[in-house]
């Protein structure tokens, strides 16, 4: 679904991406692990066009993408959310998922009908769906860390992605935060048939829900397998999981 | 609970102002009859100011400009040529629409203060052009007594017409505000890195706002004429377009009625003011001051907290 091949992104000469590679198919959960500065996040602003490449290549569903503005790349499938809560902090909950859901239906250009009208069932569903349906009115900006966390993933599910790309998920949750929230990831790739690929420091939460895990090195890709090659592999212990 | 009463008493409330300002020809003198025929000429430009800035995140500093176009579009029109005078009050608005688009067309390409600046500079290239061109615009004299049809003659009449324009205005103003595109505009404001990412084509969308914006603002350019039956420069130049921004400052920019009051305040701080001393702009700089510093948010949204703390969007 997803191939990225040899990309590369240099900030006044510092390598942040050299070369990494990725692939994720459909209906898998992909993490992508590394120690801090290896450059995960750079690679997901590559992919969602925040970040344009300085080479490499890719692609989504045989379509390149590579520089594509991230508006464009969102419209083809793929969604997602920031590792620092990213949202519209002067709107209500409610609004800030409206948003994204009356741009995925195209109609954001409405101008002369209340939006009270629009998608109000299909807005309240996906709060329901991260557990915020009771916060609908509260500003934004006054929610609680975790629950700003949630409503990242919810403004980013308003696009009905194929692909949602989850940049650290549970940065700064609470032990149970963490635990709802990969209940979250789990159901969201269950019922929805979403593709999800994320990056993680907590070991726990990769190893306990991803089908693939692809680790990452000084903006290189080291390797990408399933969890127990992962676990095997001298390097990725040396590199990173330490050595007993 | 008090969501739903206040929805209710609302319209009330708005019914009851609109009843009184109706009668306030046949109650108050000339003299204030003028001054509120100004006011609501400079609330629809304060307002559809805020389009952009309150509403719209979008640094124009420069808005004064498309309010000029509006007056002077119908000024020229008026005197120049033989069309009929309704085509002028039509053009008026369009043609500082299309202005808008025009100088949005390379404003957006930029973000946040590099906007504000490229703005403030092609803004007065156009005044400039307009003091400059005498054969045309009239230079720094402007054109004075523009004859008007006589159903306009009169700040009776005037007043009424005004009222009805701004009526109309705010209704238009408001369904936009409450529109999937208000919202849209509104989420581009507090984050337009994130619209962009949920697949908004933020500039297209701004650029749009502006031209909105920039129609609202030579509909109230083109009543300035209807008040004063005459038009100059300085309706162009930077130091209105501060004082609009002032306005929308004043009056609270991330509420929706809030500018309304900054006009009502400025205009009536530098009428009476300006009656005892020519330095009614220091009194202005105390408030700004004091307003920094004790009302964030402007009047109305100081209000507006007051009265539903915490809920409704803005």
């Amino acid at each position: 679904m997803l191939l990225v091949e040899n990309i590369q992104k240099h900030f006044d000469g510092f390598k942040a991406v050299n070369g990494a590679r990725l692939s994720v198919e459909t209906g898998e959960i992909v993490a992508v692990i590394g120690p801090n500065g290896a450059g995960k996040t750079t690679l997901f602003n590559l992919i969602t066009g925040q970040l344009k490449p300085d080479g490499g290549k890719i692609t989504f569903s045989d379509e390149d993408i590579t520089f594509l503005p991230p508006h464009r790349i969102c419209k083809k499938g793929i969604a997602r959310s920031f590792q620092i809560a990213n949202i519209f902090h002067r709107l209500t909950v409610f609004r800030n998922v409206q948003v994204s859901v009356l741009s995925q239906k195209a109609r954001n250009l409405n101008l002369f009908f209340p939006s009270d009208r629009f998608f109000v069932e299909e807005t309240r569903a996906i709060l329901e769906s991260v557990g915020l349906a009771d916060k609908d009115r509260e500003i934004a900006g006054a929610l609680s860390h975790g629950d700003r966390r949630l409503l990242e993933i919810a403004v980013a599910l308003g696009n009905e992605p194929r692909l949602l790309i989850l940049d650290e998920p549970t940065a700064g949750m609470s032990p149970e935060e963490t635990a709802t929230t990969i209940q979250l990831i789990k159901r969201l790739a269950d019922t929805r048939g979403l593709t999800i690929l994320f990056c993680e420091h907590d070991m726990d939460v990769v190893f306990g829900v991803s089908h693939r895990i692809m680790v990452m090195e000084q903006g290189r890709t080291l390797i990408q397998g399933p969890p127990e090659e992962i676990k095997k592999n001298p390097e990725v212990q040396r590199a990173y999981l330490g050595n007993e | 609970m008090p969501v739903a009463s206040r929805k209710r008493r609302l319209p009330v409330f708005n019914v009851l102002l609109l009843g009184l300002l109706a009668v306030i020809p046949s109650i108050l003198p000339l003299f204030y009859i003028y001054i509120f025929s100004v006011i609501f000429v400079t609330a629809i430009l304060a307002m559809s100011l805020n389009m952009v800035v309150g509403h719209g995140g979008l640094y124009q500093f420069h808005h004064g400009v498309f309010y000029g176009i509006g007056a002077y579009t119908l000024a020229l029109m008026l005197t120049k040529t033989e069309l009929p005078v309704w085509a002028g009050f039509l053009a008026g608005p369009v043609c500082a629409a299309f202005a808008g688009l025009l100088i949005g067309l390379f404003c957006v390409r930029l973000n946040r203060l590099y906007f504000g600046m490229l703005q403030i500079s092609l803004g007065s290239l156009v005044w400039a052009v307009t003091f400059r061109w005498y054969k045309f615009t009239g230079g720094d004299d402007g054109i004075h007594g523009i004859s008007l049809p006589d159903a306009l003659l009169g700040i009776h009449r005037a007043y009424y017409v005004i009222l009805a324009v701004l009526v109309v205005c705010l209704i238009l103003m408001y369904l936009i505000y409450k529109s999937p595109f208000g919202i849209t505009l509104r989420a581009i404001r507090d984050n337009p890195e994130r619209c962009a990412a949920i697949g908004i084509n933020v500039r297209m969308h701004q650029l749009f706002a502006i031209v909105l914006a920039t129609f609202f603002a030579g509909v109230a350019g083109v009543l300035f004429v209807v008040v004063e039956r005459s038009v100059f420069p300085d309706l162009m130049f930077w130091v209105l377009s501060l004082e609009v921004m002032i306005m929308c400052l004043l009056g609270g920019w991330f509420t929706f009625a809030g500018p309304i009051l900054g006009a009502a305040i400025m205009v009536s701080l530098r009428t009476f003011a300006g009656v005892y001393t020519e330095y009614w702009t220091l009194i202005l700089g105390v408030l700004l001051i004091l307003l920094i510093f004790f009302l964030p948010e402007g009047v109305m949204g100081y209000l507006m907290e007051k009265i539903q703390p915490k809920n409704a969007d803005s």
